[in-house]
Order: structure tokens, then sequence, then C-alpha cells
């Protein structure tokens, strides 16, 4: 019997953010689970990424800060330049290791660090993108019992993500956009 | 839930970080959790290695393979001119404060490979500032202190660090300062000719020094919470009044005791000012 995650990780980058958008727009603003999203940005980006999801979203959002504590209804954005993980006391732990499969943010690094800290109780969700970042990481989910799930790569901008995600995980459920929001809907608890 | 398997290695790390206190005086138990486990675990998947016994026969019999692991598992990625605002606003609002002492004292404290280092002195250099300031160099690892002494850098990074020079206000011709040869570029030994380098550990060495200006980036993301309390304490005891404290765009005085005694000259760079 699966577990209720308490944990949802998303990760994209080509057309990631159009899709998480659609994703999480139909969202309430008490949302019972903290998300964290990774999305592949330009290095020296700033960050623009989180007023868009403020204004689009019904989340209250914020670029990840140093040991902050995770909290349900919260959206965090992954900072430029920087590898999130999770620490048991689930508060995020900054890093700027090496870049994992040329990005920094990586994908693959956050989800396997949420399914250290997680266990089986966390919901892994892959979106467009044209690298292969993230399924490494979704099979890490799966394998520890956790939720897999890629957008239907006919849906996504760039399929390359989705279906690297899908290789890797082949157990994953593959669903489109507006499923994935009823997904997570489900997962609410009033 | 976590799961179990990952809660018996995470108990492995946490005696293995014991050992090493006790065997080599090194002591990651301040650190921060997420980032050593990682780091271990990716140490240990490089090196072939598939349990923690395969780990610590070496780890304790051959001190060069310690230093290997100490170099791996205290991150050591660094870059010239990392976010380039930062060192546009230490030119812009921290050197023209400095420039009224007669001679200026800097810590770069974590200095790792030197690229940090390497910024600093050539922007001191085109500031005018270079032949009156002394720089402490120090880093935990003796094996990254060498490197950045020698201030050589793969020269397919030059490119980047090229832009990110004339974004941080450059000056002059980026090629002036380096020369070329087999893949990498050797930076001009003048730039560093006032730099003492120096082993230091954050985590349980004290203050040897007054400084005008301590630079101290993505060191304290490293370190956990306690841990980060007593170097902010260490650059404060260090920091003559009015001095400068400098760290990394995702760390922040904010949660810190110190806070109250410090202005933030810079909220975005993270420029703070000791208060008089």
């Amino acid at each position: 019997m699966q577990r209720v995650p308490e944990l949802v990780v998303i990760g994209g980058s080509w057309g990631g953010i159009q899709a998480a958008l659609q994703i999480l727009k139909g969202l309430p603003p008490n949302y019972s689970l903290p998300i964290v999203l990774v999305l592949h940005r330009l290095r020296d980006q700033e960050g623009n990424l989180q007023e868009i999801f403020e204004r689009k979203t019904r989340l209250t959002t914020v670029e990840i800060e140093d040991k902050q504590q995770l909290v349900p209804g919260m959206l965090y954005l992954a900072p430029p330049n920087y590898h999130v993980l999770l620490e048991n006391d689930r508060t995020f732990a900054l890093d700027d290791s090496e870049l994992e499969n040329y990005s920094r943010p990586s994908i693959d690094v956050t989800f396997t660090s949420a399914a250290d800290v997680y266990g089986d109780q966390v919901a892994g969700i892959i979106l467009s993108g044209a690298s292969s970042d993230g399924s490494s990481g979704l099979k890490y989910i799966f394998e520890k019992g956790g939720t897999a799930l890629v957008q239907q790569p006919q849906e996504a901008e760039i399929d390359t993500m989705p279906l690297a995600a899908i290789r890797a995980t082949p157990g994953c459920r593959i669903m489109q956009l507006i499923d994935i929001q009823e997904f997570l809907l489900s997962l609410h608890v009033n | 839930m976590k799961l179990s398997s990952d809660a018996q290695f995470e108990q492995e790390v946490e005696v293995l970080i014991g050992e090493i206190k006790q065997h080599y005086g090194y002591d990651f138990s301040g650190y921060a959790r997420a980032s050593v486990y990682r780091r271990v675990k990716r140490f240990m998947g490089q090196k072939g290695l598939e349990n923690m016994q395969q780990l610590r026969e070496p780890l304790f019999s051959d001190s060069f393979f310690f230093e290997v692991f100490l170099q791996d598992v205290t991150v050591n990625v660094t870059e010239m001119f990392r976010d380039p605002s930062f060192f546009l606003s230490l030119r812009q609002n921290v050197l023209p404060l400095l420039s009224t002492y007669p001679y200026i004292k800097i810590w770069d404290a974590g200095c790792s490979t030197g690229e940090e280092l390497f910024s600093l002195a050539i922007l001191l250099q085109e500031e005018g500032l270079l032949n009156r300031t002394k720089i402490y160099a120090t880093d935990i690892n003796q094996k990254v202190l060498r490197q950045a002494k020698e201030g050589i850098f793969p020269v397919s990074r030059i490119p980047a660090y090229t832009a990110a020079y004339y974004a941080a206000g450059g000056k002059q011709e980026f090629s002036g300062y380096y020369r070329s040869n087999y893949g990498n570029a050797k930076f001009n030994s003048e730039l560093v000719r006032n730099v003492v380098f120096y082993p230091h550990n954050l985590a349980t060495d004290s203050s040897f020094n007054e400084f005008h200006l301590i630079l101290c980036r993505n060191v304290l993301i490293y370190f956990g919470r306690e841990l980060q309390e007593r170097v902010l304490n260490l650059f404060d005891e260090s920091l003559v009044s009015l001095g400068y404290l400098g760290l990394g765009k995702k760390e922040t005085l904010a949660m810190s005791g110190i806070s109250p005694y410090y202005n933030a000259v810079d909220k975005t760079n993270r420029i703070y000012r000791k208060l008089n």
C-alpha cells in the first residue's frame, strides 16, 4: 500500500515554466503540501520567476534560502546556480557543487535528496524539457516507493525530458497536465 | 517515511565523522548533513567502494587518500567573478571606503583553489589598492591552498571568466592578466605577491587578526546553523569597526545573533558593514 505523499517535487526545463503554471494555477492557496519546483534557468538570471508564479498561481511563492523550513501551501523555487538539497529536519540546504547533467540546479539532485528524507512519501513530476536531467532522480523516487509522474510527451513543448524519464522509469504514470493537476488536488486535505 | 537503509547509511556516516575527528582532527560534526551524506555517497560511487568498510580501510591507513576524500567532501567548486554583481558592488561600494585606510587587510576565508582570490586581487589592482593590501587566504585544505597559490585555471573557463570580469566592471584587457599554456591559463603571480596562504579551519580555529574586509562566499551553506553562528561570531571578532563582510548570494546574517550590529550595504549581494 503506497503511502500518501507529503511533498511534491517538480522538475522541468524548456517549456517547463508554462507546464508548471498550467498545473499549479488550479491549486488552492492553503494547499496542504509543500511544493518544490526545480527549473533549469539561465545561469545569472535574476529571479522574476518568483513574480510570475506569485502572480499566476494562488500559492505563496519564494525563492529558496539556505536553511529555510518547508511549510505546506508554499511553492519553493530553486534559485539559479545552486543545487537544492533537503535535510532530515525538513529544511532546505543549498549546495554549489559540480553541475549535474550540465545543470545547477539539477532536478536529479533535488529528487534524490527528497526521496532520502521523505522516503516513499514523495511525488515526483517531470515536465517538458530539452535535457535528460530528472530521469535518474525520478527513478530513485520510484524505487523507494514514491509516486512518479511524467507529463505526456505529445503534450510537452519539448519531449526529451519526459521521454528520458519514461525510459528510466517504465512504471511511472504518464499523464496530461490537467490530470496531474487533478492528482495534486486529490492529495489536498482541507 | 525515510527508508531504513537510508537511515542506516546516515548512521554509518555519523560514526565515520567521529572516527575522522579522532584520527585526523578534522571536525565535520557541525556540517550540514544533506551535503555530507551526498558527498560521501558520491565519493564512494566514484571510487567503486560498495560499503562503509571499504571506505574506512584506505581512509584511515592512507593519509593521501584522506586528503583526496577531504577535498571531495568539502566542496571545492568555484569560479572567477562568481556573481559579477557582487564584485561590481565591491568595486563601487566597498573599495572606495577601504581606500581611505593607509594599509588594508582582507581575509578570504575558504579560498579553495583561488579563483575568488585572483578575482579580488584584480579588482584591487585596478582600483590602485593592491600594493597596500595584505590578503590572508585560508582554507581547511592544504592541497587547494597550494593550487590557489599557483593561480592556474583551465583555459576552457576563460571565455566565461572574461564575460564575468567585464560584467564586474573590468577596466582592462582580461587577457593581460594571464598566459595560456597547454590548456591552462596561468595568472600573473604579481597579483598574489601580498597574499599569505594559511591553513585555517573555520569549524575549530580561532580569530588570528583584524580585517577591514572578510569574504566568505558559499562556505556557510555547508555548515549547520550552530556552526554558522560560530563562524559568524568569529568573523565579528575579526572585523574592525566599520569593516565589511561579503557572503554568498544565498547566505544571510538575518538569522544570526550578530545581525543587529550590522548594516546591509547591498542586500541583494549580501554585503554587510559592521556598525561603529
